[in-house]
């Protein structure tokens, strides 16, 4: 296990996280004593067969979950024990997430999908709309702004998504599996579009994937296995 | 915000039009039956009351009898009242401003080709000025008219619409029985008020006119009484009692065989009678008001399960658990205001349609409807928090796993 240099700029860090599932003697531990860190401005991917603890890891990454043991600093802070309603505010001042199966609210057109989580910030009608089609102008669908996600296609749908996601300017993006659901020519579109978000607006990434092919277009790899971090290593490596 | 998730309740709601519309369905029966109950209830309230203060509040009626309501008839253990005792009440009683004698007959009417059934009470001046109650035209009776009990007549404006549709009666003569009678004045219109005898349908003759010509005998079989403001009726009413206990004989032991009225006082019970079912009948709509907002509670916990995922997504973009919480509640508050608009307008609707069949006044009271509408708010926030609640409290990952 050889976790990765920490870097000046260390935007995410986990010291010793461990997650344990259940209780007595019906115990899973999920995650047992993970440390990594991501830096500002890394693209990263996430690997890992099912029940690896990748899925936890980013549960906990995204403050959808907490970790039984050890500390998850984010920012330089440690944000593990946090309550549901500092989580849900560090979620939308900090995060954004992309899923495997888009969930955009469905009958609400794209912008309004995109305008979301800005209307849990509070902001005012006419500066959400704008961001919101500034968003959706950059992932290349201000076109079809009005139109409901059903009647996008499943890769319209993931740029939505993405839309959504950045609309906040986060400091890092979660994407769970953002290729999962779609073809190779789309899946590629998409890629390209998180990685120009990554390299031209400098958006730390966080990726899960279980394709290698889609792995490539991350800077570095982290594997899970049982629990543990096996290999940090850069894509080239991987590769 | 709270803009926004009004509009997004609307919508919600509107997405899911029948379902909305038959989840609101209890209360839009409960507060229509209250509406309609309320509604119909202070039109009687008002109708009894302006009826009953049509004969005059400060008014004590005495018949011979212990009958209640019944048609004032002086049968033999009923003794009539002689114009004596009418006097005396007159004279004796503090507090009495006026006490006119009354002889009353059913007749029919007939001018020309016309005629028309109705009471005719033989009184003078004083029943007029006791229920103050002037001619339209024409005249009242004159000493002379009263002394020699003469065959002179005064129509109310029912009697007049009857017998002289397009003509002006004063003058004419019509026929009551075998006599002829001279028609000397048209008494303004009371109007009707739809409860009890139309107070318009009547013909005025002198006293002594109906007890010789037409009863045959010298009965006076009411005493209208007018009572100064200034007294207390009651003690006016125990008066009088004592006065015509005195003249009439009654032993200390023995029970009156006549009866005092006082008009307020019946006024007071028929309010009263008409405020309690008014209130029993609320109380059985206040349940269904209850069945609604169970209906309400159920079909949110069903929406809430419905959207799991939904709020999965809220949840995990960063909505906090009380805008979660809000946006259901609002709903929930939306959905029941909803209903209840849709229960004032049908209990409006149906108040008046009732009211017209029963001939009771429609009166809309605004605070009703004001508290109609607090009310069905009140069932959405106390049936809504629960699956509102259930909402905000689900975990964001297993809401995102959710199908």
């Amino acid at each position: 296990m050889q976790p990765s240099a920490p870097a000046p700029s260390s935007l995410i860090r986990f010291r010793g996280v461990t997650k344990v599932y259940g209780t007595g003697d019906a115990t899973v531990a999920a995650l047992k004593g993970v440390d990594f860190s991501i830096a500002r401005g890394e693209f990263v991917a996430v690997m890992g067969p099912s029940g690896s603890g990748k899925s936890t890891a980013m549960n906990i990454l995204g403050c959808l979950d907490t970790p039984t043991e050890g500390t998850y600093e984010f920012m330089g802070a440690g944000v593990g024990a946090l309550d549901r309603d500092q989580q849900a505010l560090l979620r939308r001042n900090f995060l954004g997430f992309v899923f495997q199966g888009f969930n955009l609210l469905p009958r609400t057109s794209a912008v309004e999908n995109v305008e979301l989580p800005l209307m849990y910030r509070g902001m005012a009608a006419a500066e959400r709309r704008r961001l919101a089609l500034e968003a959706l102008a950059k992932v290349g669908l201000a076109e079809r702004a009005h139109h409901d996600p059903n009647e996008l296609s499943g890769g319209q749908q993931q740029r939505v998504a993405v839309a959504r996601a950045i609309v906040t300017r986060p400091q890092v993006m979660l994407a769970d599996e953002p290729t999962g659901n779609l073809d190779t020519a789309t899946s590629e579109d998409v890629m390209n579009l998180l990685t120009s978000l990554n390299r031209d607006d400098g958006i730390t990434i966080v990726m899960v994937t279980h394709e290698p092919d889609m792995a490539a277009y991350a800077e570095r790899v982290i594997h899970f296995l049982d629990g543990h971090i096996v290999m940090g290593a850069h894509a080239a490596e991987a590769a | 915000m709270l803009y926004e998730t009004l509009k997004l309740s609307i919508r919600t709601i509107m997405r899911n039009a029948l379902r909305s519309i038959l989840t609101v369905l209890g209360v839009v029966i409960g507060v229509g039956a209250v509406i309609v109950m309320v509604t119909l209830g202070q039109g009687t309230t008002a109708q009894v009351t302006a009826s009953v203060s049509s004969l005059g509040s400060n008014v004590l009626l005495v018949r011979p009898g212990q009958a209640g309501f019944g048609p004032a008839s002086a049968t033999a253990d009923q003794k009539a009242f002689t114009v004596q005792d009418v006097a005396a009440v007159q004279t004796q009683v503090a507090g009495v401003i006026t006490a006119a004698p009354l002889s009353t007959k059913s007749l029919t009417a007939i001018f020309g080709n016309l005629n028309h059934a109705m009471p005719v009470n033989g009184t003078d001046n004083r029943y007029l000025q006791a229920r103050e109650w002037n001619v339209a035209s024409g005249r009242i009776f004159t000493d002379a008219d009263l002394q020699a009990g003469a065959a002179v007549c005064i129509l109310g404006n029912t009697v007049k619409q009857a017998l002289f549709p397009d003509s002006d009666p004063v003058g004419a003569i019509i026929r009551l029985k075998q006599i002829s009678c001279n028609v000397i004045g048209l008494l303004e219109t009371k109007g009707s008020s739809g409860f009890g005898p139309d107070p318009d349908d009547v013909i005025l003759m002198p006293l002594k006119a109906v007890q010789r010509r037409i009863a045959g005998n010298q009965d006076v079989n009411q005493i209208y009484i007018a009572v100064d403001k200034s007294y207390d009726i009651a003690d006016v009413q125990t008066s009088v009692e004592n006065l015509l206990r005195e003249r009439r004989g009654i032993g200390v032991a023995d029970k009156d065989n006549f009866t005092v009225m006082n008009m307020a006082e019946i006024a007071n019970v028929l309010t009263g009678i008409s405020g309690v079912l008014t209130g029993l009948l609320s109380s059985v709509a206040g349940v269904s008001l209850l069945v609604g907002g169970i209906g309400i509670m159920n079909i949110m916990l069903v929406s809430v399960t419905e959207r799991t995922r939904e709020i999965g997504i809220r949840l995990a973009i960063g909505a906090q658990a009380y805008q979660v919480l809000m946006q259901f509640l609002v709903e929930a508050v939306v959905l029941s205001l909803f209903g209840g608009v849709l229960g004032v307008v049908l209990g409006l609707s149906l108040a008046a349609v009732g009211g017209h069949f029963l001939h009771v006044p429609f009166i809309v009271s605004p605070a009703l409807v004001v508290i109609a509408f607090v009310f069905s708010a009140l069932v959405g926030v106390a049936f809504g928090y629960f699956p509102a609640r259930r909402a905000a409290r689900l975990d964001p990952i297993e809401a995102l796993r959710h199908e």
